[in-house]
C-alpha cells in the first residue's frame, strides 16, 4: 500500500507542479533544496549507522539550524519538495519519463554540487532500507512462536468464538461493533478454519483446528503498528533517530508484542488508530497543495481508518476526537487566512465533511449491513432483539413464523416490551428483598430467551383449565379482563400500592398467589393500541397494554437495572401515568396453544435504520451492564502507565505454559518519565516564547517540532487515557495500549530533541556529535537489552514462578504486584 | 510633625443607595416570617441531624459534602442556644420549643439576601451599565426558587453566595490590577477570591466547578501578564507567586482548616463509627476507645485477638467461627469439606476471638516476656471458643466457587490433612521486621500451602450460614485489595492454660493501658477518603429528576404541606425568568460565534473594549452556568431540581448582559431602542406577576383552594399537592 501510494504521489505531484495555484518559482525550490541538502536527516543517520564520517563535518547544531529553518509553519508539514526527493531518488530513470514537465526544472533544482546527486540515490535507498528493516524486525518478533501456546488464551475464547459465529453465520450479540470480529472471521475463513471449534474456555486445546490464520491476521496488523509509528514520528519530526527510537520502543515492548499475538480485537483497533493517525499526519503535510490527488487520498484514507477504528470498538471514538480537533484547528487557520476567499474555505469545509464525516459513517453503516447479511441464522443473540428483527433469522421460531394467529385463553406466551433492549416479561423463584415493597416474587424483564419468560393467559374469574378438550376455544379480545400466570412458578402477575424498587413514583409488580389462585390485584385489562373493543388480539402484530384493574396503572418497564438481588435484570413497574410510551407497550411473541392450528405469519420486517438503531441501543445497554462488583479486584486507570499489574493470558502454576501481558518496564517507565519531561520542557519553552525571549534559530526549530508534533502526540495520549477515569464499566489493563502507542511516539520525539539540544549547547562539535550518537545508541541498545530480559513474558515460560531462583524470570519481579 | 493638625479631618462616604435599597429588599424577601413554618421542611431533616450532632459533639460522616456548610448551619444553632435535642425523623414534624428555628434559618437567608446586591456589583464590575446591573439584581430578587431555597436550613443559598463572592472579588481584583497592583485592596480582593472559592468547595463539592472556572480565567489573565513585555521578569514572577499563593495555597489551607475544626468539634463516638477504621474509632471519645483503652500494643504469640476486615463492605465485620459445619452438599449439588464454618460477622460476639499460636509450640498463653509476632512469621490461628485451627484447602468455597473454602479444621477425614499455617504479611509496616500492632497494623494472611489470601468475598451465606458473610481463600493474589486486609481490633494477652478458664477469660472485657491518637493528617485523609467513596444507594426519590428536566422546569419538589390546610411550600422557579435566561444563553452563544467568525475574517462589529467585556462576561456567566450544569450529566447520584440553582444564578446574570448588548449594538435607531425598552418593562412586569402568583407556594403562608391550586398547575409534571376532602 505504501509503495503504491508513493508512486501515485510522485506522478501526481509531478504533473501538478507547474499548475500550482501560488506556485513557487523554480528558484524558490532551488534555494529550498539547497538548504535542505546538507542537513538531511538520513545523512546523520547513515553516518551513525555505518560509522562512515566521510562527509565534511557540519556541526550538529548547524545542521539543526538548517533543517529546522526549513520547517514549514503547518503542523508537521513537509513541503512538496520533501515529498519529491526520495521518490525521484528511488525510481529516478523510470519516473523521469513520466515526470515530463519537471525535467526542465531539474537542472535548476539540482544541487550545485554534482557529487550530491549520486549519494542522494544512496540516501533514499538507505531510508527505504531502514523502513524495511524496522518492518522486518517487527514482523519477526510478532510472528516468532506465534503458534504457542496451542490452546485458547484469555479473550480468544470470546473473539475466536465470535469469528466462528461469522463462519457459521449464526446470530450473536456482543457489546462491541462488528467489524473486528468480522475480520477475524474472514481471516479464519480464508485460512481454512471451518468454524467448528467451540472456544469454550481458556486453556482448551486447539488440536487439529486451524487457528493460525486468525492469529496470523492479528499478528500481521499488530506488526504494522511499528512501521506506522516510525512513519508518523518521521513525518512529525523529520528526524530518523527519533523515528528509530520509537520503532525500537514498540518493537521491544513485551506488552504490545503479547497483545498482537492472539485472536483479540486490540491489534485490529490499534491498527486502525495508528493508520488514521498516520494518514492524518500525511494529509497535514499536503496542506500546501490542497485538492491535489495525495491530499484527497490521505484525507479520505483518514476517514476510512476512522470508520475502521469505530467499527472495531467504541473507544475508536477517541481518535475521531483527535482528528476532529485537528480538522477544526486546521479550518480555523484557513478561515483566518484572508488571502483565501470564503468560497475556498467553504470548499475545504465540504471536502472535510465528505471525507471525515460522510465517508466514515457510510462505511460504518456498511459494516453493519454486512454483519446482518452474513448472520442470517438464529443463534445465542436472538433474545436481545425485537420480535420483528428475529423474524429475519432462519431457524428462529419467528422466521416464516408458524404459530396460532389469535390469542386464546390457555395459550402459553412470551410477552416482549416494544422499547428496544428491554426484553421479555420475566419472573423467577426469588423474592424482593426485605425493605423493598412487599416480600413477594420478583417480576423483571430479561433479554435472554428462557423458560421463565413463559406466561399462561387465563380468565380472571374461573380456574378451569382452558386446554380441556371439552371446552370450546375462546379467544382473548380487546378489553377483556385477564390473569397472567407464570408457567414455571404458578404465580400470578400482581401489582399493588407499594413503591416500585427503583422508580419510586410507580407501583411494584410482583408474582403472587399459590398455584394460580391469588386475589383481585391479579386482574389486568388487556388493550390493543388503536383498535376497537371486542377485536381479537393478534400475536406479534398487536401492540398491547396491560392495565391493572384495581389501581388503574399500566404495566411497563422503566429500563433501569436492578441491583444484585435482582440479578441485574431490568425493573418492571406499574405506572400510574397513562402517558403512552413504548416502555408500557408490549407484544406477544411466542404463542403455544395445541388447540389452535399453526398458520404461517409474515412478521413486519424492520427497516435497516431501525435494526441499526436497535443494535446500538442493545450494545450501549450491554456496555453499561458491565459493572465491577464491590469485593472484586479490578484494574484502575492509574495502575496502567506505571505498569502496576499485568494480565494473565494463560497458565497459573509452575507446570503451565504461562503468558503474562505486561509492558516492558524499561520502555513504560521511560515513557512515563518522558511525559513529565515533555510537560516541563514544553512549558519552559512556551513561557519563554510568551515572554518574548529570542530563541536561537536552531532551538526555535527544535521547539517547533516539540510543541507541534509532540503536542499532537500528547493530545493523542490524553484522549486515549483520561476518558477511562470517567467510565463506570469494568476496565482492564489492555485498554491502555492505544494510549501507550502515543506515549512511545512522544518519547521518541522528546529524547531526540533533548539530545539535539544538549549537543547544541556543547562547544566542541565532535563532542556534540559523539554525545548525540552515544545517546541514541544507548537508548536503542538499552531497550533491546530489556527486551532480552523480559521476552519470556510474551513468548511464554514454563517452570518455576519468579520467586524461585531457578526461574527464567528470577530477579525480574521488580514490583510485588507482578504475578508471573 | 503635627502637620496633620493643619488640615481638617474629613470622612467622605460614598454610599450607593441602589445597593442599600437592593440589600434591604433582599433582606425583606428572604427574612420575612422566617420562622414560619415551625416544622421540619424537606431536607432540613438531614441537615438538622448534623446540627444536632455538632451540638452534642458526636462524630458523624456525611458523604454529600465537606463539613464547612454543616458547621455554618450549626453556628446558627450555637448562637441560638440550641442543645441538639430534637428528633429529626420526618418531614412535617413540628419543632419543639427548644429549637431556635429563626437563628437556624438565619444564615442561609442572609446569604440568599446578600446575593441580590452582589449580582448588581458583579455586573457593574464587568463594566455594564447601572441599568443592566439593577436588572440582574431585580431578577435575583424575584426568583421564587432562590427565595424558597434561602429561607430554609439548606446549603444551596450559601453555596451560591460564595460562588458569587468568588466571582465578584476576582473581578474587583482584576480591575484593580490595571491601576494599582500590590496595593492593599488588590491583596484584599485576591485573597478574598481564594477564601471564597475554598468556602464554596467547603459547602458542597460542586463548588469546585466554580473554583476551576475562576482558576481558568485567572490562568488566562496570568498568561497575558507573562506576555506583557513592559513588566520586568521579577515583577511577573511576583505576580505569579501572589496568585499561586492566594488561589492555590490559601484554598488548600482553608480546606484543611475546615476539617481540623470539624474533627475537633465532633470528638465523641457516634452512630457512624462502624464505617471508619479501628484506628480512627479508637481516636474518638467513648465507643471503641473505651473498650480498647489500655490494650497491649504488640501482638505476641498467645495473644487473643479479634480480626476486623478493613474493607468492610457490604458491612463492617469480624472474622468469626461457630460450632456449625458447612453442609455436606450444597443446593446446587457441589460438595463441601463438611468442616466448621468460618464467616465474617457484623456484630461483636465472643465467637470472634482468635488466639495467635506459634506452630512450633503447644502453648496458647503469652510467655514472659511476650514474643511479638513480626512480618513474615508463620502463625496458626486458633478459634477461642472451639479451639479449632483456621484452615483452608483446595475445596471450592460455598458461594465463590473460584476461591478456596476457609474452615476450622476437623479431622473427620484423614484424606484431607490440616493446612493451617498462615504467613503474616503486614501491609503498612515501617520496616521489614515490623511488629504486628493492635489496631494500627493492616495485615494479610497468606496461606502457606496454597498461597491463597484470606478474603471477605462480600456474599451473604444462605440460611445454613445464618446469613453471615462469606470468607474465602483467594487463590490468585491479584494485587492489593482492601477486602483481603484485616486488622486486630480487640486484643489481650492470654493467660489461661485450660479451655474452661479461657472461655471465661474470653467473655471478660479487655484491659487497657496504652492510649493512642492518630495525627490530624491521617484522620483527615481517612475521613476524606471515606466521604468520597461513601456510596449513596442508587435508589430514586419521588421528587428526583434528570438534568434535562431542569432547563425547562419540568419538575418541582413539594417541600412541605401544612398538616391541616392546603398551605404548602413548593420548590418552583419563576418560569418567565427561567425561560428567558435559557433563551439568553442561546442568543449569547449564537452571537458570540457569529462575532468570532467575523473577527477571524477581520470584520470587527464591536469595538475592542466592548468585545473584551462581552467575552469576559460570557466566560464568567455562561461559563459559570455550563460548569455548574453539564457535570451533572455525568453524575450517578440522585439529582434534584435544587442542584440546578447555582447554574441558574449565573444564567440570570447573563440575561441583562445579553439584553444590554442587544439594545446597545443591535438596535440601530433610537426608535428601536425605545421600543426595546418598552418591551423590557413589559417583560419584567410579567416576571413580577408570575412571582406574585407563585408566591403562596414559595412562602407557604396562604392556604389556597383546590381550584386555585389546580390553576397553578401549569405543567402536568408539577406535583402540586391537592388535598382530597
Amino acid at each position: 500500500m505504501l509503495c503504491a501510494t508513493s508512486r501515485l504521489l510522485a506522478a501526481r505531484t509531478a504533473t501538478a507542479l507547474p499548475a500550482q495555484p501560488r506556485g513557487r518559482g523554480p528558484g524558490a525550490r532551488c534555494r529550498r533544496r539547497e538548504l535542505h541538502f546538507p542537513g538531511h536527516p538520513e545523512l546523520d543517520l547513515d553516518d551513525f549507522l555505518t560509522g562512515r564520517l566521510a562527509r565534511p563535518s557540519v556541526p550538529v547544531g548547524r545542521r539543526a539550524i538548517l533543517r529546522r529553518g526549513r520547517m514549514p509553519p503547518a503542523v508537521g508539514g513537509g513541503p512538496a519538495g520533501s515529498e519529491l526527493r526520495p521518490r525521484r531518488g528511488r525510481c529516478g530513470p523510470q519516473t523521469a519519463r513520466v515526470v515530463g514537465p519537471d525535467e526542465t526544472a531539474k537542472p535548476a533544482a539540482r544541487n550545485p554540487k554534482r557529487a550530491g546527486w549520486g549519494s542522494r540515490h544512496f540516501e533514499a535507498a538507505g531510508r527505504w532500507a531502514l523502513l524495511a528493516l524496522v518492518t522486518l524486525l517487527s514482523f519477526a518478533t510478532r510472528f516468532h512462536r506465534l503458534e504457542e501456546p496451542p490452546h485458547v488464551c484469555w479473550d480468544e475464547t470470546h473473539f475466536g468464538k465470535m469469528g466462528s459465529y461469522y463462519i457459521n453465520r449464526t446470530f450473536f450479540f456482543d457489546v462491541h461493533p462488528p467489524l473486528g470480529k468480522m475480520l477475524i472471521g474472514l481471516a479464519g475463513y480464508l485460512s481454512g478454519y471451518d468454524g467448528t471449534f467451540l472456544f469454550q474456555k481458556p486453556g482448551d486445546k486447539y488440536e487439529h483446528h486451524n487457528y493460525m490464520g486468525m492469529r496470523g491476521f492479528c499478528a500481521f496488523l499488530g506488526s504494522l503498528l511499528v512501521p506506522f509509528a516510525y512513519l508518523i514520528v518521521l513525518e512529525l519530526s523529520k528526524s530518523l533517530p527519533a523515528a528509530l527510537l520509537t520503532a525500537a520502543l514498540l518493537t521491544f515492548d513485551t506488552g504490545c508484542l503479547t497483545l498482537s499475538q492472539y485472536i483479540l480485537l486490540d491489534p485490529i483497533l490499534m491498527f486502525f488508530i495508528m493508520a488514521a493517525m498516520l494518514s492524518m499526519v500525511k494529509y497535514n503535510s499536503c496542506a500546501n497543495r490542497p485538492f491535489s490527488a495525495p491530499w484527497w487520498f490521505w484525507l479520505s484514507l483518514t476517514g476510512i481508518n476512522l470508520a475502521g477504528a469505530l467499527g472495531v470498538k467504541f473507544v475508536g471514538l477517541f481518535i475521531i476526537l483527535q482528528v476532529g480537533w485537528n480538522t477544526i484547528s486546521d479550518l480555523w487557520h484557513l478561515f483566518g487566512d484572508l488571502s483565501l476567499s470564503v468560497v475556498t474555505v467553504g470548499k475545504h469545509l465540504t471536502a472535510r465533511i465528505l471525507c471525515l464525516i460522510v465517508l466514515p459513517l457510510t462505511l460504518y453503516t456498511a459494516t453493519y449491513a454486512v454483519h446482518f447479511m452474513v448472520l442470517n441464522k438464529s443463534g445465542p443473540g436472538d433474545g436481545f432483539f425485537s420480535s420483528a428483527f428475529q423474524a429475519r433469522l432462519s431457524g428462529n421460531n419467528l422466521h416464516n413464523a408458524s404459530i396460532p394467529e389469535h390469542l386464546a385463553y390457555g395459550s402459553v406466551i412470551t410477552v416482549k416490551n416494544l422499547r428496544m433492549a428491554i426484553g421479555y416479561l420475566h419472573s423467577h423463584r426469588h423474592l424482593y428483598p426485605e425493605g423493598i415493597g412487599a416480600r413477594q416474587q420478583q417480576v423483571t424483564t430479561y433479554l435472554h430467551k428462557d423458560y421463565n419468560n413463559l406466561w399462561i393467559i387465563k380468565k380472571h374469574n374461573t380456574n378451569a383449565d382452558p386446554l380441556d378438550p371439552s371446552l370450546p376455544v375462546e379467544f382473548v379480545r380487546h378489553g377483556d379482563i385477564i390473569r397472567l400466570e407464570h408457567k414455571e412458578t404458578s404465580r400470578n402477575l400482581h401489582s399493588h400500592y407499594h413503591e416500585a424498587p427503583l422508580t419510586r413514583k410507580h407501583y411494584q409488580v410482583t408474582g403472587y398467589g399459590i398455584n394460580g389462585t391469588g386475589d383481585s390485584n391479579d386482574f389486568w385489562r388487556i388493550e390493543v393500541i388503536n383498535r376497537k373493543f371486542g377485536n381479537r388480539i393478534k400475536v406479534l402484530r398487536s401492540r398491547i397494554r396491560l392495565i391493572h384493574l384495581v389501581t388503574g396503572c399500566v404495566l411497563g418497564s422503566s429500563g433501569k437495572v436492578l441491583p444484585k438481588w435482582g440479578w441485574e435484570q431490568l425493573e418492571v413497574t406499574c405506572t400510574p401515568y397513562l402517558k403512552e410510551t413504548l416502555n408500557s407497550i408490549w407484544n406477544v411473541e411466542d404463542h403455544i396453544n395445541p388447540k389452535l392450528p399453526n398458520i404461517s405469519l409474515d412478521v413486519l420486517q424492520p427497516s435497516f435504520p431501525e435494526v441499526l438503531l436497535e443494535s446500538h441501543m442493545v450494545m450501549i445497554r450491554g456496555n453499561n451492564g458491565l459493572k465491577p462488583k464491590d469485593n472484586e479486584f479490578t484494574s484502575k486507570p492509574w495502575h496502567w502507565p506505571i505498569n502496576y499489574q499485568g494480565l494473565r493470558f494463560s497458565g497459573i502454576n509452575d507446570t503451565d505454559f504461562r503468558v503474562y501481558l505486561l509492558g516492558n518496564p524499561v520502555v513504560w517507565w521511560l515513557n512515563l518519565l518522558s511525559i513529565a519531561l515533555y510537560l516541563l520542557l514544553g512549558s519552559i519553552i512556551a513561557v519563554a516564547v510568551q515572554r518574548g525571549a529570542h530563541l536561537p534559530v536552531e532551538v526555535e526549530g527544535l521547539s517547533q517540532v516539540l510543541l507541534r508534533g509532540g503536542g499532537q502526540l500528547l493530545l493523542g495520549w490524553i484522549l486515549h487515557y483520561f476518558p477511562f477515569f470517567l467510565m463506570g464499566r469494568i476496565l482492564y489493563f489492555h485498554h491502555y495500549f492505544p494510549a501507550m502507542l502515543f506515549s512511545s511516539m512522544l518519547t521518541g520525539i522528546l529524547w531526540d530533541t533533548l539530545l539535539r539540544l544538549w549537543a547544541w549547547s556543547l562547544a566542541s562539535s565532535s563532542l556534540a556529535r559523539g554525545l548525540y550518537v552515544v545517546g541514541n545508541l544507548s537508548l536503542l541498545l538499552g531497550t533491546a537489552y530489556s527486551f532480552y530480559l523480559f521476552h519470556p513474558l510474551a513468548y511464554g515460560m514454563v517452570g518455576p514462578l519468579a520467586q524461585d531462583p531457578r526461574s527464567p524470570m528470577a530477579g525480574l519481579r521488580w514490583l510485588e504486584s507482578w504475578d508471573f | 510633625m503635627l502637620g496633620f493638625l493643619k488640615h481638617p479631618v474629613v470622612v467622605t462616604a460614598d454610599i450607593n443607595l441602589n445597593v442599600v435599597a437592593l440589600t434591604a429588599m433582599g433582606l425583606l424577601s428572604r427574612l420575612w416570617q422566617l420562622s414560619y413554618p415551625r416544622a421540619v421542611v424537606f431536607d432540613e431533616v438531614y441537615y438538622g441531624q448534623y446540627i444536632s450532632f455538632y451540638m452534642k459533639r458526636i462524630f458523624f460522616l456525611d458523604g454529600s459534602g465537606p463539613p464547612f456548610g454543616h458547621m455554618l448551619l450549626a453556628l446558627g444553632g450555637y448562637l441560638g442556644g440550641f442543645d441538639g435535642n430534637f428528633l429529626w425523623n420526618r418531614i412535617g414534624a413540628e419543632y419543639s420549643s427548644n429549637v431556635p428555628v429563626w437563628s437556624l434559618r438565619l444564615l442561609p437567608a442572609l446569604t440568599g439576601a446578600l446575593s441580590v446586591p452582589m449580582a448588581y456589583q458583579i455586573l457593574s464590575e464587568l463594566g455594564f451599565s447601572h441599568c443592566a446591573a439593577m436588572g440582574a439584581a431585580l431578577l435575583m430578587l424575584i426568583e421564587n426558587a432562590l427565595i424558597t431555597q434561602s429561607r430554609l436550613m439548606l446549603l444551596e443559598s450559601v453555596l451560591i453566595f460564595f460562588n458569587l463572592l468568588a466571582v465578584l472579588s476576582y473581578l474587583k481584583f482584576s480591575n484593580s490590577q490595571k491601576q494599582r497592583p500590590f496595593s492593599p485592596s488588590w491583596w484584599f480582593w485576591l485573597t478574598l477570591t481564594g477564601v471564597a472559592c475554598s468556602c464554596a468547595v467547603g459547602v458542597k463539592y460542586v463548588g469546585v466547578f466554580t473554583y476551576l472556572l475562576v482558576l481558568a480565567v485567572a490562568g488566562v489573565h496570568a498568561w497575558h501578564l507573562i506576555g506583557d513585555r513592559s513588566l520586568s521578569n521579577v515583577s511577573v514572577l511576583c505576580h505569579l507567586l501572589a496568585r499561586a499563593a492566594a488561589l492555590l495555597v490559601v484554598p488548600a489551607a482553608m480546606y484543611l482548616l475546615f476539617f481540623y475544626v470539624h474533627l475537633s468539634l465532633v470528638y465523641r463516638s457516634g452512630p457512624h463509627d462502624q464505617i471508619m477504621s479501628s484506628a480512627f474509632q479508637a481516636s474518638l471519645e467513648g465507643g471503641l476507645a473505651r473498650i480498647t483503652q489500655g490494650q497491649p500494643l504488640e501482638v505476641a504469640y498467645g495473644s487473643q485477638v479479634t480480626l476486623k476486615n478493613v474493607f468492610g463492605k457490604p458491612a463492617p465485620c469480624w472474622l468469626h467461627s461457630h460450632q456449625s459445619t458447612y453442609p455436606m452438599i450444597y443446593e446446587n449439588g457441589r460438595g463441601s469439606s463438611h468442616q466448621q464454618q468460618v464467616t465474617c460477622y457484623p456484630f461483636k460476639d465472643v465467637n470472634n476471638w482468635w488466639i495467635v499460636k506459634d506452630p512450633g509450640r503447644h502453648q496458647l498463653v503469652v510467655s514472659n516476656p511476650p514474643r511479638p509476632v513480626r512480618h513474615g512469621d508463620v502463625v496458626q490461628l486458633v478459634h477461642g471458643m472451639t479451639t479449632r485451627f483456621l484452615n483452608t484447602h483446595d475445596v471450592a468455597a460455598p458461594l465463590s466457587p473460584h476461591s478456596q473454602e476457609v474452615s476450622c479444621y476437623i479431622d473427620y477425614n484423614i484424606s484431607m490433612p490440616p493446612q493451617n499455617l498462615w504467613r503474616l504479611d503486614i501491609v503498612n509496616r515501617d520496616s521489614d521486621a515490623g511488629v504486628w500492632k493492635t489496631i494500627l497494623s493492616e495485615v494479610r494472611l497468606v496461606h502457606v500451602n496454597t498461597s491463597a489470601v484470606l478474603k471477605l468475598s462480600g456474599a451473604h451465606l444462605p440460611d445454613w450460614g445464618f446469613r453471615q458473610l462469606e470468607v474465602v481463600g483467594e487463590k490468585l493474589s491479584r494485587g492489593y485489595h482492601e477486602s483481603t486486609v484485616w486488622n486486630v481490633e480487640e486484643h489481650r494477652y492470654g493467660k489461661s492454660q485450660e479451655q474452661k478458664e479461657r472461655e471465661v477469660e474470653l467473655h471478660s472485657p479487655t484491659q487497657m493501658d496504652v492510649h493512642r491518637n492518630l495525627s490530624f493528617l491521617a484522620r483527615f485523609l481517612e475521613l476524606q477518603w471515606r466521604m468520597l467513596t461513601a456510596k449513596s444507594d442508587g435508589s430514586e426519590h419521588k421528587y428526583s429528576s434528570s438534568p434535562l428536566d431542569w432547563v425547562t422546569l419540568d419538575t418541582s419538589i413539594a417541600y412541605w404541606l401544612h398538616p391541616r390546610t392546603s398551605a404548602q411550600i413548593h420548590l418552583l422557579g419563576n418560569v418567565v425568568i427561567w425561560a428567558s435566561a435559557s433563551l439568553a444563553t442561546v442568543v449569547y452563544a449564537l452571537l458570540f460565534f457569529w462575532y468570532l467568525l467575523r473577527r477571524r475574517r477581520k470584520i470587527c462589529d464591536l469595538p475592542e473594549d466592548s468585545w473584551l467585556r462581552w467575552v469576559l462576561a460570557g466566560a464568567l456567566c455562561a461559563g459559570g452556568w455550563a460548569v455548574n450544569y453539564v457535570p451533572f450529566f455525568l453524575m450517578e447520584k440522585t439529582l434534584f431540581l435544587y442542584h440546578y440553582l447555582p447554574a441558574l444564578t449565573f444564567q440570570i446574570l447573563l440575561l441583562p448582559v445579553v439584553l444590554q448588548h442587544i439594545s446597545d449594538h443591535l438596535c440601530r435607531t433610537q426608535l428601536l431602542r425605545s421600543l426595546f425598552s418598552a418591551l423590557l418593562v413589559a417583560w419584567y412586569s410579567c416576571a413580577c406577576h408570575v412571582f406574585n402568583t407563585l408566591r403562596p407556594l414559595t412562602y407557604g403562608d396562604k392556604s389556597l383552594s383546590p381550584s386555585e391550586l389546580k390553576a397553578l398547575r401549569w405543567k402536568d409534571s408539577w406535583d402540586i399537592l391537592i388535598r382530597k376532602y
